[in-house]
């Protein structure tokens, strides 16, 4: 189901069968160069299927942007263990919402996303692992597996290759952290969701200790039309090293929330206007967070900006995960902060002390500077504790936490200030002898 | 304990999706569907799986501690999740939220004298560009107002 009206402005690579009859069913989707991809790719050697996500400029869409073909490149093919596929779908940062869409919408893209992962690097085995309130995705997901299954495109000896695939769900059960990488293979394999040291990475050791290729559900589903368009095409559509479209969930105070898929190195101004209507109500617009809310904010006259990763990384910020959140000129950036820093102090798991105690003391510090009762060296203390706990943690929760508030601070000091208690003449106490 | 047949096929099917020696990996799984059929982490849940993945009661326990879906205590029958995280708070949600407990004469995890209605404040549950929004038990509502709010715990209190 569609949520919002798709706009004239989309590219609709990895959205096209959005809204057809029956999108999430295998007889659609092959109607419409389902497999394509995987076919080719089943005709290829697995090399040359790295070569061509190289050529895609594909980046990963869970936050950090990391070129999806080198990722898989790492993965040691030789070796003798079983390697495996594991879907991020824990979508648990702040303002993203376009997984959920991608796997309701189109659930069989994902599943040839895999299996061309698999086939890229030798897995048979595969996992999406799915935040716990998706359940009804989870419903869709089984269903998609069970006809893929039915029609030779997982299992043993698929469409007579000899290639082996199975997937499987995994739900997990409400936890942030447990969209980390490592802290999601520990949840895979029924523990706390706590971060492992890295190195190694999951590319060499990861699920039951062995070689993983893991991605974002986006990342996935990207990779039908990389194989089947061609790698070039794809990055065609982006700018110089972001290739591709990528899904924004614009949400916030725009007349048009929603989620949009445009071509990366989109400008921001303009996906606000043209695509969001413009800011609500007429009124002017104050401040973005341009890709979740671990990322810093950027201010109305940052965001003149080309959405890709390197030119928000320029810009101040990061790209993140898509989730743009549109703030308006009446929106409380002490309020902002407190609630951002109120979420990660609930999601940090403490397993290390910087995270778990910084985020707790920015908590605190943050609610009494909101609440009139701070002190002027509280603006600074802030700065200073998040500066502190920035690359001082096991998992980049900490930094996630530290870097947005370090921007909320600098950038809108003078609320903070606004904040603080009115000097009250102090009484001098009568000396009762 | 037993459970329904129909969680005793999902189970069984589960624990065959890791690689041997690794059941383990079905535990955050049959915990979470276990729960949705029982209604809490009950001790005997806790028992009971402990015995089907040779993993110590106390190690479970560990685990539910740590994930937020996880829960030892019954909740009500609508368990309504009103996410107040950024998106939702732009449009609201801590508003809808102060309403609801209002509404409902309870607090943050609470549950009315007839076990009808609990209520949770969440963190984001995917849903912000169609905000604010809620899930009652899964079941998702988006563009949620104090309007649409009344005749859902109308309709929700017909059905029972
Ligand atoms: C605290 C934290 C939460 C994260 N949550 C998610 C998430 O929900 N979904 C996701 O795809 N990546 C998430 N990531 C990023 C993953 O660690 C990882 O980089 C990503 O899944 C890799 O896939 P990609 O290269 O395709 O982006 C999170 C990272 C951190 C530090
Ligand atoms: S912020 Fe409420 S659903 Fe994402």
């Amino acid at each position: 189901m569609l949520y919002n009206e798709p706009h004239p402005l989309e590219v609709r690579v990895l959205t096209r069968r959005f809204g057809l009859p029956n999108s999430q069913s295998i007889d659609t989707y092959l109607a419409t160069d389902g497999y394509v991809g995987f076919r080719k790719a089943l005709e290829m050697p697995p090399e040359r299927i790295i070569e061509e996500v190289k050529i895609s400029n594909l980046r990963g869409r869970g936050g950090a942007g990391f070129p999806a073909g080198l990722k898989w490149s790492f993965v040691p093919r030789e070796s003798p263990k079983p390697k495996y596929v594991v879907v991020n779908a824990d979508e648990g940062e702040p303002g993203t919402c376009k997984d959920r869409v991608l796997m309701e919408n189109d659930p069989h893209q994902l599943l040839e996303g895999m299996l061309i992962a698999a086939r890229a690097v030798g897995a048979e085995t595969g996992y999406i692992y799915i935040r716990g309130e998706y359940r009804y995705i989870i419903e869709i997901l089984d269903r998609a597996i069970e006809e893929a299954y039915a029609r030779g495109y997982l299992g043993r000896n698929i469409l007579g290759t000899g290639m082996n695939f199975d997937v499987y769900t995994h739900t997990g059960a409400g936890s942030y952290e447990c969209g980390e990488e490592s802290a999601l293979l520990e949840s895979l394999e029924g523990k706390r969701g706590q971060p492992r040291i890295r190195p190694p990475f999951p590319a060499v050791s990861g699920a039951f200790g062995c070689p993983t290729v893991l991605n974002n559900v986006e990342t996935f589903c990207a990779v039908p039309a990389i194989l089947r368009d061609g790698g070039a095409a794809f990055a065609a559509l982006g700018t110089p090293r972001n290739g591709g479209t990528r899904l924004f969930a614009l949400s916030g105070h725009v007349n048009r929330p929603g989620v949009y898929e445009l071509p990366m190195g989109f400008n921001l101004l303009r996906m606000i206007e043209e695509v969001g209507g413009g800011i609500r109500g007429g009124r002017k617009l104050k401040a973005v967070i341009p890709g979740g809310t671990s990322c810093p904010i950027l201010k109305a006259e940052e965001c003149d900006v080309a959405m890709d990763f390197d030119s928000v990384a320029k810009a101040g910020s990061m790209l993140g995960s898509g989730g743009v959140i549109v703030m308006d000129e009446t929106t409380d950036m002490v309020k902002v902060a407190v609630r951002v820093m109120r979420f990660y102090q609930h999601e940090s798991c403490g397993w290390c002390v910087p995270c778990r105690e910084g985020t707790i003391w920015l908590r605190k510090i943050l609610e009494r500077l909101d609440a009139g009762r701070g002190q002027p060296s509280d603006i600074d203390l802030v700065a200073e504790i998040s500066r502190n706990m920035l690359g001082r943690t096991f998992c980049p929760l900490g930094d996630a936490a530290a870097m947005p508030t370090i921007s909320y601070v600098q950038k809108f000091r003078e609320e903070f200030e606004a904040r603080l208690p009115k000097k009250v003449a102090v009484e001098t106490p009568l000396v009762v002898v | 304990m037993t459970f329904s047949p129909e969680l005793e096929a999902k189970f069984a099917r589960l624990v065959t999706h890791y690689p041997p020696g690794r059941e383990r990996a079905a535990l955050i799984p049959m915990l979470l569907f276990a729960q949705d059929e029982v209604g809490a982490i009950t001790p005997e849940v806790v028992q009971e799986i402990s015995r089907r993945l040779k993993v110590s009661p106390l190690e479970i326990e560990e685990v539910v501690s740590y994930y937020s879906m996880l829960h030892k205590e019954p909740r009500g029958r609508y368990h309504f999740q009103v996410c107040t995280n950024i998106s939702c708070m732009l449009l609201g949600g801590a508003e809808l939220f102060e309403y609801l407990k209002e509404k409902l004469g309870i607090d943050n995890h609470g549950v009315t004298p007839d076990g009808l209605f609990s209520l949770e404040e969440v963190e984001c549950i995917g849903a912000c560009s169609w905000a604010p929004a809620l899930q009652v038990n899964y079941d998702y509502h988006h563009w949620v107002t104090r309007e649409r709010l009344d005749r859902l715990i109308e309709d929700l209190r017909k059905v029972s």
